[in-house]
């Protein structure tokens, strides 16, 4: 018996920004499995140039609403490394406590907007409202809490106002609160770890590179050398021979490359880099779900980000205690700029995330260069929705059935598609 | 759900995403301690970003990004002919937003030094209403989740809504923000439309005039009190050029 099968996805639902998936398969064989990314081109790094560092770091955050503070904390980073300044520990505190909340906010979005809807049977989280009111509540709060702990560090919740270079220029209120919805925000996170567990993470496994920053006393976030699962090791400052981007003609996104014909970066890639450095009760809910590194199954990131939430909650407590017993320290230096060149490095919810620039001695860009996580995602999003329609293309599978895994595999990198073309 | 013993209309509704970073689109599920009451009085017939139902059947169409592709233009006139009110959301959909900057450039060099030999497809950045007519213009970057709440209600209750004449500065004095200006940094908020709760002084950074104009701004006071300070022209249309909401001011 022959077997066709035939997916065409135009604008993929339930991610950031817009792709297509397109599969066939004649006579048992795969013709074609491609992941495009049609979205429109911004060009950030061109209008960029000429621009005063001052305004760098509110420009580059419009590359993206979900991981705005991400953008923003690694333009700053950039900035300060060009002009040699380094901030007070207590801002780095605040920005460590930007960058949680943005990750708790940005992970549960996915995990219960974007991909539980799929292992629930619904179409989105619209239903849930009736059918799962306890869930939808529950995802709230915790997104909730996530965007509250970038309120009080970056002055709203999307598009920070008070991280800019030198450091921070917002005193946190209501931090002793926060701490106490941190702590009960466990309680909500032991029942998602539960809800997960009911959830039937497909089963499937391609070998792949994982690109991170290596943590060195900590669960790496900001900045510090970067790492891949094959050995490759760099500073922080030579992104470009760990990245490696080129065009592809079917793509509004570049690739990437490094060891192999692509890699991957994210939760799983961090998890699997760094899993010794993990809070000890998000490495048990890790095993838990047989989640132990290196894992290679993309799936996996779903789970991969529901332990960074565990993670990252213990570790927003330990940093407001260490806030509310610094609270007359700086959270400012004065900044002069200076010609020079400068990288910064930061690992956001979808991935580690470069930006890099060059100054005129006013203080003007005159050279910027952005690599997004998705854009070294997309490769592998490519490469891996082959092998997955390789594994699955068998006897008894349908066309819905396989768009609806295909539409999972993508969904399970959480692709942030906007930014990645920028 | 009722309430004075009406009945209200539940608005049929779909948002689309064209060039921009989705921020105001997410901002619909920010706010969540009010979310869940604000989807139920919506039914969301089409949203992409958060929902795998294509529906072709809405009243309100939200329009979030700016214009800068062909098939984005097809894809707006389409939309226009289904839409009984059509709602451009935020400052890219409204003046173009940050996306405008790139059109003093040349495209095609910009092109080749992004891409190579591989160059895309792509139009200077063009507003909503350049494209097709816009009923409503809620300007923002991103969008304030608040007003955009009491605007829905508006609507339900078919309410004409009425934004606020009075600038960003308004807004500072009534939350006790001490003047950026006076702290030396340039700031828009003399002449930019409020209703934004003034968050970028309150977290100490001078407004970049994302909702473009206040009712009758006056420019030329503007201009002397910030050249009598010292800033340059540079740094003028820095400010002034980044939202795009103050194009031919400067």
């Amino acid at each position: 018996m022959k077997l066709d099968l035939s997916v065409d996805v135009h604008h993929l639902t339930r991610v950031e920004g817009h792709g297509n998936i397109m599969v066939q398969v004649r006579d048992g064989k795969i013709q074609e499995a491609r992941w495009d990314v049609v979205e429109t081109p911004r060009y950030f790094e061109a209008i960029l140039k000429g621009k005063h560092y001052t305004s760098a770091g509110l420009l580059t955050a419009r590359i993206c609403g979900i991981c705005s503070f991400g953008h923003c904390l690694a333009s700053l980073r950039a900035t300060e490394n060009a002009f040699g300044i380094s901030i007070p520990e207590r801002a780095a505190w605040l920005r460590l406590l930007a960058k949680h909340g943005e990750t708790l906010q940005s992970h549960c979005l996915h995990l219960f907007f974007l991909a539980a809807p799929d292992f629930l049977n619904t179409s989105s989280v619209i239903p849930l409202l009736e059918s799962h009111p306890e869930v939808v509540a529950l995802a709230l709060r915790l997104k909730g809490l996530g965007n509250r702990l970038c309120e009080v560090t970056g002055g709203r919740a999307t598009h920070p106002v008070s991280l800019q270079v030198g450091g921070v220029t917002l005193m946190p209120e209501g931090l002793g609160s926060l701490r106490d919805e941190l702590q009960h925000s466990l309680d909500d996170l032991a029942m998602a770890v539960e809800l997960f567990h009911t959830f039937e993470i497909p089963d499937f496994v391609r070998e792949t590179e994982f690109v991170s920053l290596k943590g060195e006393n900590e669960y790496p976030f900001i900045g510090g050398r970067l790492i891949s699962s094959d050995g490759v090791e760099h500073a922080e400052h030579e992104y470009l021979p760990m990245t490696n981007e080129y065009t592809d003609k079917n793509n509004t996104s570049k690739w990437c490359k490094l060891s192999r014909e692509s890699f991957a970066v994210g939760a799983l890639a961090r998890f699997n880099n760094n899993h010794h450095l993990i809070h000890p009760q998000a490495l048990d809910i890790a095993s838990s779900f047989g989640l132990t590194p290196v894992c290679h199954n993309p799936f996996m990131n779903n789970i991969a980000q529901l332990v960074e939430c565990v993670h990252v909650v213990h570790d927003s407590i330990r940093l407001i205690d260490k806030l509310l017993e610094s609270d007359s320290e700086p959270t400012m230096v004065p900044v002069t700029p200076r010609a020079g060149e400068g990288v910064g490095a930061v690992e956001v919810p979808r991935g580690i995330l470069y930006h890099s620039y060059k100054y005129d001695e006013k203080g003007n860009i005159t050279k910027a260069d952005c690599v997004i996580p998705t854009t070294q995602n997309n490769a592998n999003i490519h490469y891996s929705l082959k092998d997955l329609v390789e594994q699955f293309a068998v006897q008894g599978m349908t066309d819905e059935k396989l768009e609806l895994l295909c539409s999972m595999l993508v969904r399970a990198y959480d692709p942030c598609v906007s930014c990645s073309v920028h | 759900m009722k309430y004075l013993g009406i009945e209200p209309e539940v608005l049929k509704i779909a948002v689309f995403d064209f060039t921009g970073c989705e921020g105001c689109e997410l901002q619909l599920a920010n706010k969540e301690e009010t979310v869940a009451d604000f989807l139920k009085v919506l039914d969301v017939v089409n949203f992409r970003e958060i929902s795998s139902v294509e529906g072709d059947d809405y009243d309100i169409a939200l329009i979030e990004g700016a214009v800068t592709r062909g098939d984005e233009i097809t894809r707006l006139i389409q939309i226009r002919k289904q839409a009984r009110l059509l709602v451009a959301l935020g400052s890219c959909a409204c003046f173009g937003g940050v996306n405008r900057l790139k059109n003093v450039l040349d495209l095609n060099k910009v092109n080749r030094e992004v891409y190579g030999k591989d160059p895309k497809e792509t139009l200077p950045a063009r507003a909503i209403k350049e494209i097709v007519p816009v009923d409503l213009e809620i300007p923002g970057c991103p969008i304030n989740k608040d007003e955009l709440e009491r605007i829905v209600q508006h609507l339900i209750w078919d309410i004409p809504f009425q934004f606020p004449v009075y600038p960003v500065c308004f807004e500072c004095k009534q939350r006790y923000t001490t003047c950026i200006f006076e702290l030396g940094q340039l700031c828009l908020g003399p002449i930019t439309r409020g209703g934004c709760n003034a968050p970028c002084p309150a977290g100490g950074l001078g407004c970049y005039g994302c909702r473009g104009p206040a009712a009758d701004p006056n420019y030329s006071e503007f201009f002397t009190i910030a050249r009598e300070r010292g800033y340059k022209k540079k740094e003028l249309d820095e400010h002034f050029n980044f939202f795009g909401g103050f194009e031919g001011v400067g």
